[in-house]
């Protein structure tokens, strides 16, 4: 649907040049719900505006469905933009704002009427259609954003943190709205945010980006369980990193034990670092038994469903578990002081690409 | 920023309340002065003999007061269109385009006018157009018109790019997004959201237009009176108060002129 080959932008010239995407290669399946993730800065929105046209990419190209639409101006691109800051005109009402893009587009009449009832029913704001856009709330006004953006029917729907301005409950409800609008009509939606959790529950797939590069793409399991790089591992999700060595596809802990685990491209033999997900340990009071390491109980926060305890290991490092709490859990969890034996769950061990 | 300010007020420091005092009473009582005696019964400007609407009435039948006045209506209603003209598309160019070189020249070359005192751009225009009347014979309205256009449009220009600076670029992107062409997109969000300005522009250069002197009276014509000049050249024989009449009924123009302008300018929000 979208491929962005080899996309490099360069803002400014000469000393104050400054790199925000570097050689970004991506494609982008129709009727996906893709998201980029990274931290502020990183180069999502400039991604963003390069697909909807309002930059011109330095190097590389972009492709809808096959064709190059690198150097077509934005209102020839069949992509919309719903703004971070929603962007909607005051001028103009709610249902004037919705129709703004069927007129732009020479629809009749008849034909724009009945479009924009129907959007207004999509987002549920008919009762609000007639007032200004300054005159609703922010949630009301990012749904307004969304229909005005979905209206004209695009092939792709690009979002720029649109929940980001919303407080937590009402941000829960858009995210279901959002991927029932996305599953009702068939449009590719290209979404930004860099709250981890939000790419995870929404996305088909997610594209985790550093510093104008993208350094992982995969569904939202992958990404959380086969990170490729310590940055994505450490960006999503908590995580520890050991020190460890490699033979193949077995794994030899510095401080102990041996595992299988999953090995990205590119890793060499020898010293490497793993990671293990803290809910992947599992924790006991007493002296380990044959594949087990042994550990000290430094600290033990309980913080409702689970709890998590910070273990010192033979070899110095620390390991964080997280456990689940459950009605008798109580006796289980060893305390503070305390010798422990920490067993790690089969296939729990992600080798790391530095 | 008020309440940082409070400990540190200059209502508190000695003689303000003189100092304020006297200049409002130097900017206002003459005016006052000038108002009431409009309204005089005698010809004296400074024994009251009455009230009577006598020289409004006499300003009115007045063939001179009434030529001179349509004249001066017709130059600032031409030069304020013309320079709210090109000051929007000034300001248009000084802000919603990408920073080109010589960007802030422009800035500063628009606003000179406001830096170069009137009397000398009037002897300036003074002599160039005295060349371009000898060697054309033409002695229309057109230099007045021009005149008043050039030093109009700083005033022009200012408010209107005020708002357009306040006016967050996002929404004409918003509307390239969705189809819009460039000239659509100014038609329907750029044009409509800058309006205000537009309006409050066109009004200060009318009113600017209006009651100038100085640069009227060296670039204009014979029998090319205006309302200020009109008064000027009847200052310099009997004075009676219909001159008084006559600046009342501008200044009234003025005052409303002026207060609409800010009702625009302070409903940007
Ligand atoms: N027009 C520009 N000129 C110069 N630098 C720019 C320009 N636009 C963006 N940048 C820089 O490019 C980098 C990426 O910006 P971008 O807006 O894409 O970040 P982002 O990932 O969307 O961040 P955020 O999560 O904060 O929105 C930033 O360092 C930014 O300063
Ligand atoms: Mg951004």
């Amino acid at each position: 649907m979208i491929q962005i080959e080899n996309a490099t932008k360069t803002f400014g010239q000469g000393d104050s040049a400054f790199t925000a995407l570097r050689d970004v290669s991506v494609d982008i399946a129709a009727n996906e719900f893709f998201t980029l993730l990274g931290p502020s800065g990183c180069g999502k929105t400039t991604l963003l505006r390069l697909i909807a046209g309002f930059e011109p990419p330095t190097k590389g190209a972009i492709l809808l469905s096959g064709s190059d639409i690198s150097r077509l101006p934005p209102n020839q691109r069949p992509v919309n933009t719903v703004f971070q800051n929603y962007a909607l005109f005051p001028h103009m009402s709610v249902a004037q704002n919705i129709a703004f893009g069927l007129e732009m587009l020479g629809k009749p009449k008849a034909e724009i009427a009945k479009t924009v009832d129907e959007m207004l029913r999509l987002v549920r704001m008919e009762e609000l259609k007639d007032r200004r856009t300054s005159e609703i709330s922010g949630g009301q006004q990012q749904r307004v954003a969304l229909a005005r953006a979905l209206a004209p029917h695009p092939q792709v729907l690009l979002l720029d943190e649109p929940l980001s301005a919303l407080d937590l409950k009402l941000r829960k409800e858009m995210q279901i709205e959002l991927k029932r609008l996305q599953s009702e009509t068939g449009i590719t939606f290209v979404f930004v945010t860099h709250d981890q959790e939000e790419a995870l529950t929404m996305s088909d797939r997610v594209a985790v980006m550093n510093a104008g590069r993208i350094l992982q793409v995969g569904s939202p399991r992958d990404i959380y369980e086969r990170p490729s790089e310590r940055f994505v591992a450490n960006f999503i999700g908590e995580s520890n990193f050991l020190d460890a060595e490699r033979i193949g596809g077995d794994v030899t802990l510095a401080a102990g034990g041996s595992f299988a685990a999953a090995v990205p491209e590119g890793v060499p033999e020898g010293k490497v670092s793993v990671l293990i997900r803290p809910e992947h340990i599992r924790v006991r009071g007493g002296q380990p038994e044959a594949g087990e390491l042994s550990a000290k109980v430094e600290t033990v926060v309980y913080s409702g469903d689970a709890t998590t305890l910070h273990l010192r290991l033979a070899t110095g490092e620390v390991l964080k578990a997280r456990m689940a709490n459950a009605p008798d859990s109580d006796a289980a969890v060893p305390a503070e002081g305390q010798d422990a034996a920490v067993s790690i769950a089969p296939g729990a061990v992600t080798v790391l690409r530095d | 920023m008020a309440d940082a300010r409070k400990g540190y007020s200059v209502r508190t420091l000695p003689g303000f309340a003189i100092v304020a005092l006297f200049t409002l009473v130097a900017l206002y009582a003459p005016i006052a002065i000038l108002v009431v005696f409009s309204f005089n019964e005698g010809t004296s400007l400074a024994i009251w003999e009455g009230f009577s609407l006598r020289w409004y009435r006499q300003a009115i039948a007045n063939e001179a007061v009434q030529d001179a006045a349509l004249r001066s209506l017709f130059l600032a209603l031409s030069a304020s269109f013309v320079a709210t003209t090109a000051a929007t598309m000034a300001a248009l160019a000084t802000t919603r385009t990408r920073r080109f070189p010589g960007r802030t020249i422009i800035y500063a070359l628009i606003n000179q006018p406001l830096m170069v005192p009137e009397i000398v751009t009037a002897v300036a225009l003074l002599i160039v157009f005295a060349w371009i009347k000898v060697w054309t014979g033409h002695t229309s309205m057109i230099y007045l018109i021009v005149a008043h256009t050039a030093f109009c449009i700083p005033f022009a220009y200012l408010p209107i790019r005020a708002r357009l600076e306040t006016m967050d670029m996002s929404l004409e992107i918003a509307a390239r997004d969705l189809y819009a062409s460039r000239w659509l997109t100014f038609r329907r969000v750029t044009l409509p959201l800058m309006w205000p300005g537009i309006v409050a522009g066109l009004m200060l250069a009318f009113v600017i237009s209006l009651d100038d002197v100085v640069i009227t009276e060296f670039v204009k014509s014979a029998g090319q009176e205006t309302l200020p000049t009109y008064m000027l050249g009847q200052l310099r024989r009997v004075v009676t108060p219909e001159v008084n009449a006559i600046s009342t009924a501008i200044l009234l123009a003025g005052a409303i002129l002026v207060s609409l302008f800010f009702r625009l300018t302070n409903r940007q929000s």
